[in-house]
């Protein structure tokens, strides 16, 4: 039995890279520190994985060498016009690199999962900029944490145990005891209000709320957490503050925020369904902390507004920086989406959507990238890695996509990998592979290898490199 | 009659997803419509039953789910996967970004089976020849 510590979780852009891995003859046998998710993920990973190449005849796909799905994967890329090769997130540095050299040698556009994420952030931080910091910094000094359009419990769940609320700072304690009351008082008065709607005319709003279930703001110099979001999730249960926004209401309550913040009178009850004295009492809180960081989310990228929402957040946080420190970061979902960003633009200039077809790096998203792509048909083949589209993507670029010649390369057989041409299975970056993924706050980080893939599965990098080689021979240049 | 629709992450999806997507815990996890009360009962449908959505591209059917946390009526969950996004518009506005989150749907009981995942991709997406 072998004990692996230091290990980085390859699922969400938390990086936690504190995991103990236990090893028993190449099997993982249990996993210590990670959440549900990191868990579900070190302790399932071998079941239901693809271990053999596959390719499609007759309608069927059947099993086929890796030579003979890397040789027909580099044709289908080398004679396609306007291949698009999508997804990135979920695999190493190393292996974006050479993804990108292969977009470039086939002219294809290259585009990663930020696309569907936090693709409209980007556009806002190349509008107005964004003051960041690293994660270490407001785990040890950020006194006024708030969450906006994002819901750490489910999609960050060590989010906020690591670096946030729960994390002991070195200038800043832990609230856990603060959290854990609160939840205790929640659930004595959910039962006392059972009881009440049983006996009482009337039900339970007759009973009046009790001194302690007002809501009290802990002390000025302890850390707090306010949630912002569209419906009460289960980080919001832990919120000092929640502010329930109208769903498409938030460039609304932003801008509003930004009103109050400079002292200027609103003359309106309610901004997208939130009570101007919770805004009030919000933009108290903002001016007068000392260190303030908002983590945003889908919540803002996905609704109406999209990239208008983050600028309009961004500029909050810099109206903010006329009083105290406020900084603001995207609560990036894969583990590896903010290494495919920075790949991309030190390789091409660009953080993604990058065309190749006039033989030099192009970027316009809304027109270069992958929804568009599809949506129009323009495309005329694919290659996925480590992504599947046809579970994320909306119906009509889903609809072309599975149209053209698709090949997929991943360790699992996902919705995409069903509708495929050319299946290669990989090896599992992080677990099977090592390699390089940055963190959200933009910390590299290595990642281990800790078990042997299956015999004759590669990792992504491998894998690309032999199609890389194939296109050139096919193309004729050395 | 009409719902705002919010897709979004759950700690189910995440974790069954890591399972495998052609599994039947996945679907389960993912192919539910999370709903207020009131709303059930002003579509007449019940806790498990099957319902369709509806938009105008196209329309899925899942199971309903009573929800503790949609505290507003006229509001519906449904967690990221195949399911609801055979359902989305595919318009970008120029940003590269669909909008996926609060956009309007229909919702109706139905007495159609919940299709598993390669149901639903031979429905909606057609066979790969
Ligand atoms: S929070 Fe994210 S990175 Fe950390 S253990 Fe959980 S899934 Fe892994």
């Amino acid at each position: 039995m072998q004990v692996v510590s230091g290990v980085l979780c390859p699922f969400c852009g938390c990086c936690c890279d504190d995991l103990e891995v236990i090893v028993e003859n190449n099997t993982i046998v249990d996993v210590r520190n990670a959440c549900a998710l990191g868990a579900s993920k070190f302790m399932e990973y071998a079941t239901h994985r693809n271990t053999k190449p596959l390719i499609r005849k007759n309608g069927e796909l059947v099993e086929t060498t890796l030579d003979e799905a890397i040789k027909q994967c580099a044709k289908i890329l080398a004679e396609a016009s306007y291949p698009l090769l999508y997804g990135w997130s979920n695999t190493s540095c190393e292996a974006i690199k050479v993804g990108l050299e292969l977009a470039e040698e086939v002219g294809g556009v290259i585009d990663n999962t930020s696309t569907v994420c936090h693709g409209p952030s980007i556009l806002a931080i190349q509008e107005v900029g964004i003051p960041g910091c690293t994660l270490g910094q407001i785990r040890h000094r950020a006194d006024l944490i708030i969450y906006w359009g994002s819901n750490p419990w489910s999609a960050h769940p060590r989010h906020l145990e690591r670096y946030t609320a729960l994390s002991e700072g070195r200038f800043q304690r832990a609230a856990w005891k603060r959290y854990l009351s609160r939840l205790i008082l929640e659930s004595a008065r959910k039962r006392r209000y059972r009881a009440a709607g049983r006996v009482l005319k009337g039900g339970a709003a007759a009973l009046p709320p009790t001194e302690e279930e007002r809501r009290m703001l802990p002390p000025p110099e302890e850390r707090k957490l306010v949630i912002i979001d569209v419906q009460k999730t289960r980080s919001a249960d832990l919120a000092d503050i929640f502010i329930k926004v109208e769903p498409g209401g938030d460039y609304d309550v932003l801008q509003a925020l930004r009103a109050l913040i400079r002292d200027e009178e609103l003359d309106v009850d309610r901004v997208a369904g939130v009570p101007i004295e919770e805004l009030e009492e919000l933009a108290d809180l903002m001016v007068n902390c000392r260190f303030g960081i908002i983590f945003f989310g889908l919540g803002l990228t996905m609704s109406v507004g999209k990239s208008r929402n983050v600028e309009a957040a961004i500029k909050l946080t810099r109206d903010l920086n006329m009083y105290t420190k406020f900084l603001i970061m995207p609560m990036r979902g894969h583990f590896n989406v903010t290494g495919a960003n920075i790949v991309f633009t030190w390789q091409t200039g660009y953080p993604y959507a990058v065309d190749f077809s006039h033989g030099y790096p192009r970027y316009n998203p809304g027109e270069t990238s992958a929804i568009d792509i599809l949506s129009r048909g323009d495309a005329d083949a694919a290659l996925i890695v480590a992504s599947d589209p046809v579970s994320s993507f909306p119906r009509r670029a889903v609809e072309n996509l599975v149209k053209m010649p698709l090949v997929v390369i991943d360790p699992c057989m996902t919705p995409t990998a069903l509708m495929a041409d050319v299946v290669i299975p990989s090896a599992f970056v992080g677990i099977e592979a090592e390699g390089t993924a940055y963190r959200m706050d933009h910390v590299p980080l290595p990642l281990k290898k800790i078990a042997e893939p299956p015999k004759g599965v590669l990792p992504d990098a491998e894998i690309l490199q032999r199609i890389l080689h194939e296109v050139r021979e096919i193309k004729g240049v050395s | 009659m009409e719902f705002i629709l919010i897709t979004g992450r759950t700690i189910d999806q995440g974790k069954f997803k890591e399972h495998a997507k052609i599994t039947e815990k996945y679907m389960e996890s993912v192919a539910v419509c999370e709903m207020h009360i009131d709303d059930m009962m002003k579509i007449g449908v019940r806790d498990g039953d099957n319902i369709k959505v509806i938009t105008k591209d196209g329309s899925v059917v899942v199971k309903v789910k009573r929800s503790k946390r949609i505290k507003t009526p006229g509001v519906v969950f449904i967690p990221f996967g195949p399911w609801v996004n055979s359902i989305l518009p595919s318009e970008t506005e120029g940003t590269g970004m669909p909008q996926l989150k609060g956009f309007k749907v229909r919702i109706e009981p139905t007495s159609e089976p919940v299709p598993d995942i390669k149901e639903l991709l031979l429905k909606t997406y057609g066979s790969k020849k």
